[in-house]
């Protein structure tokens, strides 16, 4: 329950934390992942570079019609701001579920999706509002989706020396629904699966649909065969159904003690069948 | 390396190495070993402290990372020899036994009151998700957060 | 105003905060790791990854020149220490050779290998990783059925069966139950594994003295005194120089109610380095190192006539022992055993026990050690037996309980109930629950389709452990009470509370006997060099059988009182009441602080009696005590996740009279968390290669407080004729009560669909897979026909 020696720097800016990375540094957010991680030596950094100490990375704003998120923002910032609360309610209902009261305290948005666990909670909802993640690195800066951010278990696009330092998520209107939905895992609090819907509603018809999925498989994705399904048809129960039924297709789903493969599975159908219908129920 | 920080009023400044926990600043260097160490990944709740007016567990976080920080104990709570309402509530309701859990238990309680002031039962359950105790069964803890609250609102 | 008598209140039977509470709500109480010595060293175990290997060889350079070492201490260097004891001792008991360290061969994973003893505890932990052991791993057996298998991999090579001993009882005649039987039920029934997790770790400090040959040895344990007899046999010391100290203990459960390696390790290690040393397990030890709980695989088999009446039991009981035995080992399932035809009045039983070497932790006592699992398994059949008769499950047990003008009765295992009234919770937990109604709600909800459950079950258990021919170590208990000149009073108990309260049930006792504030009372335990010799705290026993050994010791004291009090008015008649000694006849009377005053000063002595007022009582049980009482759990199912929520939780339970009504509802809650725990979500679980799966928090599930149920907590009061307070213990019940009556309620919920019985934990997907496949088979029958 002892960590190895590191080096720890706080930088002010983002230059200086950029500069370290660039030279094998690793950054450091909340650390609700790193340092257990670190404390049971299974990962051992030489350098860390703490990232809460950069007033930059810290903030929650609406600009350009969407809403902005700073790397070190924490789930308790998340889950209770106000400007989030109303534009865009599946972020504040996710980070809620994240974790626990002191967890949610010190850990951040970044960190916990730089980290890409397969079971953490916030990629589903990220995969269902297309969120935007800005990459920095000393020299560079580029906006990565969610589609193509998340690539394995534990692996992002993100490359030596580049953190991410930016979340961009879309301000819906009044129109769209939205509901995250997880079987937790009882003894960590991670999602056996989590499933985030986003839906909209025109002229009696589902005009818009995205399903975010995290715990099924390596990394969290979008359940599109299940969205075109949707899209186009009334919002039934054996249409929400038939959707939900599709949200697994096609993935190699994990399997541990908590939930073998075919029960996540199942678990993923039935929690998508049950986001759908609340985020349908919340379309004002 | 040097840090600066408060805890429950008084000023340190010591020299650590960065590996060094949080909760062994306090338990081995400020020598408050009310905070209590439970397990090594985050999920027990037994080393939480209030940072900055917000309830962390200690074991989760190095001393160096609360650089400038202001920290409250369970030690920090009781002010010129009288108990705070959440501490009394826990005398009162019986809401401890072998009283490992408690100082965490109290300090992650003192954050839903700050937060909600008239919790339900669901709501301080849920408040309480990241304490273990193995003693109490929680109701007298739920109890406990219940007496507080109402004394806080009165 | 000496002459007045003052009526002091009382405080027995009353709903009084706890005396320990406020050094805990304030951080300031003093567990094991909180001591702090000039000189402090500190040791980190390096302990074996694999659950089998042959030691090749151990490099401990690197680990020895690194910063901070003192010294790294292998098997080869403490082989003088003795062994770690089991303290049971049967016919055929195979007891393994069980090192402080492994020498050439490692039996589970977590076993220790290695000790780096440095002075900072940082620098100790980074030494450990340098040591470098050449195993060669060999063929390890983590489960008792296939450990039992022909060809299985030999725990200890010596014994290539496995087996570490076996047990059999008979009561009766079973062979003729079963062959009058019109019906015989059979099922098997795990109870698994489980870790006791007390929230403070095991912690060690050991304190050598060498000018006075003396050993301090604070440690995180349920039994200091016996801790101090073992430990200093193991290490050649002289018992009256070791001395124990249990300071504050943070929960134990069972798991601190033995003797571990680390206690001689760290005794061994301050000898050898002349300094202080500190060990505090860390929570993944805990888990590999401490010992688990339960481990059994039961074949029972229920006799009994159409009409419900019960004739006979059977049971085959494999117990997992683990590696080697920890003290209790081999006595946990004889208490199975002897709790197994629960509180029903069949005379015919038969048992056959067989314990299993397997390379895991040993497993021991855990919270009801024994009862829970024979609980659970009595309580499992009365259900499927009423199932199989479609009888209503509270209708068999009321047909088949110990009726109450039966008692003292002679259970068919040898034991004799103290007294009873079986039926007497049970009716009040079916009228608190509404059981008539809810049956028909069922009924409502099962046509729609939806799964509800009502769960019974009536347990008794055997607490106040126990008459000393019945317990290894010897089971009565010690008291000291001594009255200072000023009238303060100080109690010495031999029992070991940590969170049971009884620095506040004791006082309240000793308060009403002598008449004095609770204030003036302190209680003192847990220190060998303090206390008188004890036995501890466990089996539900420090109130039943400590509290009786403290009364009877006050009433010596109460005695010595009225003498004094007597010949202090010069009278021939006087009584002891609210703090006073009052003359009879005159209404003259004495405040008692005078009167100890006047023992000490000595002035005038009563005729053949000395001066001081102290008194010291060993108190031998005539027999434990058995309480009862019937839990109700009623549940709804999600039949699409599997999930179980508890809609009502309500428990009767009888534990005799009453002391403090407030700590026993906390006990019951604990309890009760504690077999939820078993039935819903804990589980020990080790995989073919004896690889701990669930070896942290992170996936071995406890209950939290958003994943409980308000628990309804009632009472019955039978009072114990055993003791004269009236008690019978309270500590193990919830538990004991819990895990059948949830398993109960969710067969309930899904019979219609011919489910029978699930093992623990009942997880969402064991249900879901239940749900899927008799839905299916149940449709699929449906249309055939």
């Amino acid at each position: 329950m002892i960590a190895q020696k590191f080096e720890y720097t706080a930088p002010k800016s983002l230059d200086e934390a950029l500069h370290l990375l660039a030279s094998g540094a690793k950054p450091l957010a909340g650390g609700m992942s790193l340092i257990p991680m670190m404390k049971l030596r299974l990962a051992s950094p030489e350098h860390l570079v703490d990232l809460r100490t950069i007033q930059d990375l810290n903030f929650i704003r609406e600009a350009g019609g969407q809403l902005h998120i700073g790397a070190t923002a924490s789930h308790y910032e998340i889950e209770s701001s106000a400007l989030l609360r109303q534009k865009c309610p599946l972020l504040t209902e996710t980070a809620a579920a994240i974790g626990d009261v002191q967890v949610r305290n010190m850990g951040t948005i970044g960190g916990s999706v730089a980290h890409a666990d397969p079971a953490a909670d916030y990629p589903a909802a990220l995969q269902a509002l297309e969120a935007k993640f800005v990459l920095k690195g000393a020299k560079s800066e580029r906006t990565v989706s969610a589609a193509d951010f998340f690539v394995d278990a534990f692996a992002t696009a993100l490359e030596p020396g580049e953190i991410l330092s930016e979340v961009i998520v879309p301000i819906d209107d009044a129109r769209t629904g939205t509901s995250y939905q997880k079987m937790v895992q009882p003894a960590s609090g991670f999602a056996i699966v989590g499933l985030a819907a986003r839906v909209r509603v025109n002229a009696g018809k589902v005009s818009f649909v995205r399903i975010g999925v995290t715990g099924l498989s390596n990394h969290a994705y979008r359940a599109s065969g299940a969205e075109k399904t949707f899209e186009g048809k009334t919002s039934s129960p054996a249409n929400i159904q038939a959707a939900a039924a599709l949200v697994a297709q096609g993935v190699d789903a994990n399997s541990d003690l908590h939930a073998s493969a075919d029960f996540r599975r199942h678990l993923a159908v039935v929690h998508a069948a049950r986001a759908l219908k609340t985020a349908l129920s919340r379309i004002a | 390396m040097n840090i600066n920080l408060k805890v429950n009023g008084k000023s340190y400044s010591p020299d650590v190495e960065p590996r060094l926990l949080l909760i062994h600043f306090l338990r081995d260097v400020a020598g408050l070993t009310g905070t209590h160490m439970g397990c090594e990944t985050s999920l027990c709740g037994a080393c939480t402290v209030e940072l900055n007016g917000k309830a962390i567990k200690s074991c989760t976080m190095f001393a160096v990372q609360a650089n400038g920080a202001e920290i409250v104990t369970v030690e920090g709570l009781a002010t010129n020899g009288k108990l705070d309402p959440v501490q009394e509530a826990f005398w009162n309701e019986h809401g401890l036994q072998c009283g490992f859990c408690t100082p965490g238990m109290i300090m992650a309680s003192k954050q839903i009151i700050e937060r909600n002031p008239s919790p339900t039962e669901e709501e301080i359950r849920h408040g309480l998700e990241g304490n273990v105790c193995r003693c109490t069964g929680y109701q007298h803890i739920v109890n406990a957060v219940k007496a507080a609250a109402a004394g806080a609102g009165k | 105003m000496a002459t007045t008598t003052t009526k002091v209140e009382t405080f027995v039977g009353k709903r009084i905060r706890r005396r320990e509470d406020p050094r805990l709500i304030t951080g300031t109480a003093t567990y094991v790791e909180d001591i702090q010595m000039p000189g402090m060293h500190y040791a980190v175990i390096l302990r074996s990854p694999h659950a089998a290997a042959r030691i090749r060889s151990i490099d401990t350079k690197k680990a020895e020149s690194a910063p901070g070492v003192v010294c790294v201490l292998l098997g080869k260097e403490t082989k003088g220490v003795g062994a770690v004891p089991c303290g049971v001792a049967m016919p055929d008991l195979r007891v393994p050779q069980h090192t402080i360290l492994a020498t050439d061969r490692v039996y589970f994973v977590g076993h220790p290998v290695a000790v780096v003893v440095a002075r900072d505890g940082y620098l100790a932990r980074d030494a450990a990783d340098l040591i470098e052991v050449d195993y060669e791993v060999l063929p390890a057996v983590a489960d008792p059925e296939k450990a039992l298998a022909k060809g299985a991999p030999a725990v200890h090579p010596q014994w290539p069966d496995n087996i570490a001993f076996t047990y059999h009882q008979d009561g009766g005649n079973v062979d003729k139950a079963f062959a009058e039987a019109d019906v015989v039920v059979k099922q098997r029934i795990v109870s698994q594994r489980l870790v006791p997790m007390a929230m403070e770790t095991r912690g060690v400090v050991a304190e050598w003295r060498n000018a006075d040959r003396q050993l301090n040895l604070y440690t995180s344990t349920q039994i200091p005194h016996l801790v101090r007899t073992i430990v200093a046999g193991m290490l050649g010391l002289e018992e009256n120089r070791t001395r124990v100290i249990a300071p504050e203990v943070g929960g134990g459960f069972g798991s601190k109610l033995n003797v571990y390696a680390e206690e001689a390790l760290m005794g061994y290690v301050s000898m050898k380095i002349q300094k202080p040393v500190k060990w505090i397990e860390s929570r993944r030890e805990n888990f590999t190192c401490t010992i688990h709980g339960r481990g059994h695989v039961d074949f029972y088999e229920i006799a009994a006539k159409r009409d419900g009446t019960i004739l006979g039991i059977k049971l085959k009981l494999i117990q997992d022992v683990g590696a080697y035995h920890q003290l209790l080992t081999p006595l946990i399932p004889q208490l199975s055993v002897l709790m197994m035809p629960g509180i029903y009045n069949t005379q015919n039983i038969r048992a056959d026990i067989v314990g299993v070497f397997t390379n895991c932790v040993p497993t021991d006592a855990y919270r009801g050690a024994g009862r829970p699992e024979a609980t659970h398994g009595i309580e499992r059949m009365v259900d499927m037996l009423a199932a199989e008769l479609k009888m209503d499950p509270a209708e068999i047990r009321f047909k088949n309980f110990v009726a109450k003008d039966k008692f003292p009765y002679a259970t068919a295992t040898g034991l004799t109930y103290d007294s009873g009234d079986y039926a007497a919770p049970l009716k009040k937990a079916l009228d608190l629950v509404g059981y008539a109604k809810l049956r028909q709600e069922q009924a409502d909800l099962r046509k729609q389709g939806k799964y509800m459950g009502i769960g019974i079950s009536t347990y008794g258990e055997i607490c106040a452990i126990g008459p000393s021919p019945a317990t290894p170590a010897g089971g009565w208990e010690s008291a000291t009470v001594k009255i200072e000149p000023s009238g303060k009073v100080t109690i010495l108990t031999g029992a070991c509370p940590h969170g049971q309260g009884e620095e506040t049930t004791f006082a309240q006792i000793a308060a009403d006997e002598l008449g004095v504030a609770l204030d003036d009372i302190v209680v003192l335990r847990g220190d060998t060099a303090v206390v008188q010799y004890g036995i501890g705290t466990f089996g539900s026993r420090a109130t039943a059988v400590g509290g009786t050994a403290l009364y009877y010791a006050l009433q010596d004291l109460k005695a010595k009182i009225k003498k004094f009090g007597a010949m202090l008015l010069e009278s021939e008649d006087v009584t002891l009441a609210g703090g006073q000694v009052v003359d009879n006849k005159t209404g003259k009377s004495k405040p008692f602080q005078e009167i100890a005053g006047a023992t000490y000063r000595a002035l005038k002595l009563p005729p053949n009696t000395e001066p001081g007022l102290m008194a010291t009582r060993f108190w031998e049980p005539p027999n434990f005590t058995f309480p009862f009482g019937a839990h109700i759990v009623v549940t709804d199912i999600d039949g699409e996740t599997g999930q179980i929520r508890i809609r009502r939780y309500v428990a009767v339970d009888d534990c005799g009279n009453i002391l403090n009504p407030l700590i026993v509802d906390g006990q019951i809650h604990g309890g009760v968390a504690q077999g939820l725990g078993q039935a819903l979500w804990e589980q020990a679980v080790y995989d073919d290669n004896g690889q701990l799966v669930t070896g942290e928090l992170t996936d071995y599930a406890l209950p939290r407080a958003h994943l409980m149920p308000w628990i309804e907590s009632h009472h019955t009061c039978t009072p114990s004729p055993v003791n004269p307070l009236g008690v019978k213990g309270v500590g193990e019940a919830g538990t004991i009560g819990c895990s059948p009556a949830v398993v109960n309620s969710v067969v309930d919920a899904l019979s219609p669909l011919g489910v029978r019985h699930i093992d623990m934990p009942l997880t969402p997907e064991k249900i879901w897979k239940l749900l899927a496949t008799k839905n299916r088979d149940v449709g699929s029958r449906g249309a055939t026909k």
